[in-house]
């Protein structure tokens, strides 16, 4: 068997292929376009996201309805059908083509933005109540105090969560590859129709760099994981060591 | 473009036909990588509780690639990359016998029994260690203890992460389709490409993934409810 000179061989010939496609004399592709479609595809969830989550607790039903209904059919669809879909209705509502990586890209903010919503509902509710109490009683508004109390804390309670979703969708970038998104997996099947014979060591390598990212962004949100989770267990034993006289006159 | 009319896809008999084999062959890989996954699943958690680090960082390894790879680049690797390694012979039988199918059960199987695994794993730490003691105490031997008091604890613990991972498996058999397997998604785009009529075929497959997901949590719901303990909370 050779298969390990031969990929070293195929890495060596493409590196370049695979890290940015064929930036300069064509559209950016591998990792670095894989990257920078799923950082904005978070980015730009994350605000809509924390809409969603406000509005689906929302007293009134015309807020919440429609964005249990999306949540819902966004759970139960998959993500491949869904491309399809924007790939096909978001022309007709802007009136002209639309490039592939715009297409994925709208997707994934839909598609993502759906799951965080409830990632942050779920942040949201597992604040004990009486957060949202104290807050009403000091005379904040509803929405004061989802923003000076609530969300802030329940944020940073999620910053792992988010993160996790972050990796999800570095994995779900890959089915861009189904409309020709220049994107990694894209990027292996340029190489795999060039070489024709390797098609292992070239499937092998694209497996590898995803577990390489992947992986070591997994690594690093379970540290800051810990972290948060010290600092939280800390402030309730600096909280609960505290006298009730004392807690009272320091918070007053 | 021509006007909404679902009817022009549903009673065509040559897209019906090819929509409900798109449905057959979606619950045939969908219920084929689901048992694979699961007895793997099981094999997996039964390894990695033995004694000795090697067994048990195997499974590890196993389990942070299959998380860490997408599913689509596993469902690749195997119908390109390890089909090609295998003797002809056996290319060819797979040729004859439907390969790519075999090879979605496979992956998408191997990928899940990942996941599985690891629902199972923390419902079975969730379960207080005092159970364990008090099993053993009472004399019950170790598969003993696992099978009548452990194991029916853990799966309570681990109903609604395995419900999820069960819905995304059953969402996640589209993928195949990259793969050229004829299931539904694959069907669509068929149907699509000869009738036209993207709209109506896309709007059928939608309902069809949602009502199939909404049915699944239901039961995974309604199973949960049904084994809660009573009194527990």
């Amino acid at each position: 068997m050779s298969l390990l000179p031969s990929m070293i061989d195929i890495v060596r010939d493409n590196w370049l292929l695979l890290l940015v496609g064929q930036y300069p004399n064509g559209p950016l592709g591998g990792i670095a376009a894989t990257l920078i479609l799923s950082v904005l595809g978070i980015a730009l969830a994350f605000p809509l996201s924390v809409a969603m989550a406000l509005a689906s607790l929302s007293p009134w039903r015309a807020l919440r309805w429609p964005v249990m209904a999306m949540v819902y059919i966004t759970r139960g669809v998959p993500l491949l059908l869904i491309i399809l879909w924007v790939y096909f209705v978001l022309p007709l509502l802007i009136g002209h083509s639309v490039p592939a990586f715009a297409t994925m890209l709208v997707t994934l903010v839909g598609y993502e933005a759906a799951f965080l919503s409830e990632i942050v509902r779920a942040g949201i509710l597992a604040l004990p109540q009486g957060q949202m109490d104290a807050a009403r009683a000091l005379g904040h508004s509803h929405l004061g105090a989802m923003r000076y109390v609530i969300l802030p804390q329940a944020l940073f309670n999620m910053i792992p969560s988010i993160l996790s979703q972050f990796v999800s969708t570095i994995k779900e970038t890959t089915l861009g590859y189904i409309i020709n998104v220049p994107e990694l997996t894209f990027a292996a099947g340029q190489i795999n129709n060039r070489l024709l014979t390797k098609p292992f060591e070239v499937y092998f390598i694209l497996a590898i760099s995803y577990f390489i990212v992947c992986w070591s962004l997994t690594q690093a949100i379970n540290m800051i994981e810990r972290r948060i989770a010290a600092r939280r267990t800390a402030s309730v034993a600096a909280e609960s060591a505290m006298p009730a006289t004392a807690a009272s006159a320091s918070g007053a | 473009m021509k006007g909404f009319d679902l009817m022009a896809v549903l009673l065509n008999p040559e897209f019906s036909r090819m929509l409900v084999h798109g449905v057959k062959m979606t619950f045939i890989i969908f219920i084929g990588s689901w048992l694979l996954a699961m007895s793997l699943g099981m094999i997996l958690l039964a390894v990695r509780m033995l004694p000795g680090r090697i067994a048990s960082g195997f499974v590890a390894i196993y389990v942070s690639y299959h998380r860490n790879v997408p599913t689509l680049v596993q469902l690749m690797l195997w119908y390109f990359g390890i089909s090609s390694l295998l003797p002809g012979s056996v290319q060819m039988w797979l040729g004859d016998h439907n390969g790519e199918a075999v090879f979605a059960v496979v992956a998408l199987g191997l990928c899940q029994a990942a996941y599985f695994s690891e629902d199972q794993r923390s419902g079975l730490r969730a379960v207080p260690r005092g159970q364990w003691e008090a099993a053993r105490a009472l004399g019950h031997s170790y598969v003993g203890a696992m099978t009548y008091i452990l194991l029916p604890q853990a799966v309570r613990n681990a109903m609604p992460a395995l419900v999820n991972h069960t819905v995304s498996l059953f969402k996640n058999s589209s993928l195949a389709m990259a793969i050229g397997v004829a299931e539904l998604t694959h069907a669509v785009k068929e149907v699509e490409n000869q009738s036209f009529r993207p709209f109506e075929t896309y709007l059928i497959a939608t309902i069809v993934y949602l009502v199939c997901s909404l049915l699944l949590m239901w039961l995974g719901h309604y199973l949960e409810q049904r084994s809660r303990m009573a009194g527990a909370v």
